[in-house]
């Protein structure tokens, strides 16, 4: 069919928006509570345009569908004095210190004020005053910023599937919170900050933990060590307006001692420790024949997401600690031993993609003698914004390499950062012990009737063993459903709470988007292409760790150090 | 109240989005809909309790905190506006000593506001429980007070 946009006639398809159509055709249409595929209810009425002739009038872009010839304008002095009237009556409503804003020049209201000519707001009237909730260690809602667009409200609800975030009470007094507006640490919220990557402005954001490290930092009683997750390494540069998914491993390991850390460790490290002791977990269960699956257990959204929803599954779930966990509990005692430390004079921090990482470093599993084996934890946003505070000039620095003995990795552990990458990186060492041969790649294909789910069969000298791969906790759902079902069997599940694997986290630069993270998650894979070693084995400190420290892989030592237990939470 | 609600909902059955009737039914039967009342619900309807309150919330006739034994509700809407609702909300505000959202002490009545009754030929109008009153005065006002 065909259809007319500011009078240029374009073909269209029936079932388009005027949104697609115009976009297509070079023609931008502004829009603020918009997430394609995800949030298309239309409610800001940013993105109106006009309908000419009989019945016309102003419709939202996105939710109009084009029919034959629909006539449109975007551009008349109408249409632009509407979407900024639209606006202003927003702004009215939203607390205007854009100076003081963590989203301040990432901030989407920011943006499209200055994009539609705002030129201040014409409204101001009385305001209701939120409390912040403040209840978690990862997220902290600030309702008072909420532009009530409800984007949190569709990833949280359909993307996710936790089904915490709705809106609340109505017009004037509308609130998107939990249930009876509580906290989010009185539902049963896995912390994953997807919300927080829907949100266009500051009412989502992380529960900060920079001044904490400066006051470590500044500390000269303390011994401040600092380990780099995987995902990081390919995501930071982005604050510095690279371009995503360049490895800025090298530069990241300057920066980090110029901020005064004193030795600068990389979780890589423990996440081939991971795959040693996780590795050896599947193992000792084809053994014994079960639990099946086995459930990777290094996303900790992921892993609170199951305690709260799907806690039949517990027994499932690896015992293995994270990687981050793992690196704590180790560099509270190997790294403390060789340094001459105690543990109360050395401070973990860490620098995560996650939200939920700041609440699994005080999780009472991850305690010892009632401290923390991680101490903080830093998003990677947080870290660009220290880099940002003592002006080091990121992007000219010359590159170093992470501190011995914990900075030694193979590329299986880049990969555990992207979907599948654990999997593969599981089965590269577990493959080669059972049949003596390399795994030549693992390739995965959809998983029939389950969409966003991978699968898998590797054939051993004496069984073939199914896996699945799973990103995002919705999709992570329907698999555990499938397997209650009996529709589904596997023996090894790689689960991850955020699509796309930790190169999507929630504590990612913004904006994070399934483009962006594609790019992340490339780069990961190119970093793993470009070490000599790529299976977790031949980590040649990992052999010594064994040797001299852990008393060999799945031993009384290893477990009491690397592995951790679960809980039933309530839903 | 478990059996109530469970009733409630297997007479919804054969309706494809029975929430709000449901709500009204349990809010009748059991006063107010209270956490543990909206987790049944929640759960026998199979929805998040986000969402079932969320509704709740939404709706002024749907009470989510307890009330007194009579709901007072002024209509907010604008012809009740022109017709002097604000006047009247003052009067009923001095008349019981409470505010918006409160309860009189001895538990007898609590003020609320509503959205459009639906009577807007007779504005400016209250809702007492189920009772439309409407051409408000005063007088009136202390009348119908003291029939409850």
């Amino acid at each position: 069919m065909k259809v007319k946009i500011n009078g240029e006639e374009l073909e269209a398809t029936a079932g388009q928006t005027v949104l697609e159509v115009a976009k297509k055709a070079g023609i931008e249409i502004p829009t603020l509570c918009y997430l394609k595929d995800k949030n298309e209810i239309g409610v800001c009425r940013i993105c109106m345009v006009k309908v000419e002739g009989g019945g016309g009038g102003y419709e939202p872009a996105f939710v109009l569908q084009v029919s034959d010839g629909l006539e449109i304008e975007t551009n008349t002095p109408e249409v632009r004095e509407l979407r900024r009237l639209n606006l202003e009556l927003i702004l009215a409503n939203h607390p205007q210190d854009c100076l003081s804003c963590e989203r301040s020049l990432n901030c989407e209201l920011q943006g499209l004020s200055k994009e539609l000519g705002v030129d201040g707001s014409r409204f101001a009237g009385k305001r209701i005053e939120h409390q912040l909730d403040e209840s978690t260690p990862s997220l902290i809602r600030d309702p008072n910023k909420c532009v009530k667009c409800r984007r949190c409200v569709s990833v949280c609800n359909d993307s996710q599937g936790v089904k915490v975030l709705f809106p609340n009470n109505r017009g004037f007094e509308t609130l998107i919170a939990p249930f009876f507006n509580k906290d989010l640490d009185e539902v049963a919220c896995s912390l994953c900050g997807q919300c927080l990557h829907a949100c266009p402005v500051a009412a989502i954001k992380e529960n900060d933990a920079i001044d904490n490290v400066w006051e470590a930092l500044n500390d000269d009683n303390q011994h401040v060590v600092v380990q780099i997750a995987p995902a990081v390494r390919v995501s930071i540069g982005e604050e510095f307006g690279v371009e995503p998914g360049t490895p800025m491993t090298n530069k990241l390991v300057t920066a980090c001692r110029k901020l005064g850390f004193d030795k600068v460790f990389d979780t890589d490290f423990t996440a081939d420790l991971t795959i040693m002791e996780e590795g050896h977990e599947l193992l000792s269960r084809l053994k014994e024949g079960g639990p099946f699956p086995l459930l990777t257990s290094c996303s900790p959204g992921w892993i609170k997401y199951v305690e709260h929803f799907h806690n039949d599954f517990l027994p499932n779930l690896s015992s293995c600690k994270s990687p981050q966990q793992m690196f704590g509990a180790l560099a509270k005692s190997y790294y403390a031993d060789i340094e001459n430390l105690s543990r109360e004079e050395i401070t973990v921090v860490s620098v995560m993609p996650c939200t939920a990482k700041k609440f699994e470093a005080t999780r009472e599993e991850m305690m010892k003698d009632g401290s923390q084996d991680v101490d903080l934890v830093l998003t990677t946003r947080e870290l660009a914004r220290m880099l940002k505070m003592t002006g080091v000039d990121f992007l000219n620095l010359s590159g170093s390499d992470f501190d011995d003995p914990l900075g030694i990795s193979t590329g299986a552990a880049d990969i555990f950062g992207v979907t599948g990458g654990v999997m593969e990186a599981a089965l590269r060492t577990v493959y080669e012990k059972l049949t003596g041969e390399e795994l030549s790649g693992l390739r995965l294909t959809e998983a029939k009737g389950l969409t966003g789910v991978r699968e898998a069969k590797i054939e051993l000298s004496n069984q073939t063993i199914k896996v699945a791969v799973v990103s995002g906790l919705g999709n992570a759902s329907k698999v555990l459903e499938a397997v209650k079902r009996g529709e589904k069997e596997y023996h090894f599940i790689e689960a991850m709470a955020c699509p796309g694997g930790c190169v999507g986290g929630g504590g990612q630069p913004i904006p994070t988007n399934e483009e962006i993270v594609m790019k992340r998650g490339q780069g990961l894979y190119n970093i793993n292409n470009s070490k000599s070693l790529r299976k977790s084995h031949e980590n040649p400190v990992i052999q010594e760790l064994y040797e001299e420290y852990l008393e060999g892989v799945g031993n009384k030592k290893a477990h009491q150090l690397l592995h951790t237990t679960y809980q039933k939470r309530a839903k | 109240m478990e059996a109530v609600i469970k009733e409630i909902i297997v007479g919804y059955e054969s309706e494809k989005t029975p929430l709000i009737s449901i709500l009204h039914r349990v809010q009748d039967k059991l006063g107010y809909l209270s956490e543990e009342v909206l987790k049944l619900v929640a759960k026998y309807l199979d929805l998040p309790l986000s969402k079932v309150y969320g509704v709740a919330s939404f709706y002024t006739l749907l009470d989510t905190e307890e009330k007194g034994e009579n709901i007072v509700r002024v209509c907010e809407s604008a012809p009740c506006h022109v017709k002097g609702s604000m006047n009247v909300l003052t009067e009923l505000k001095s008349e019981l000593g409470i505010d918006i959202g409160e309860t009189t002490k001895d538990n007898k009545f609590s003020l609320e506001l509503t959205s459009c009754l639906g009577v807007c030929g007779v504005a400016p109008a209250i809702m007492v429980n189920d009772q439309v009153y409407g051409n408000l005065t005063a007088k009136k006002l202390e009348e119908i007070l003291e029939k409850y």
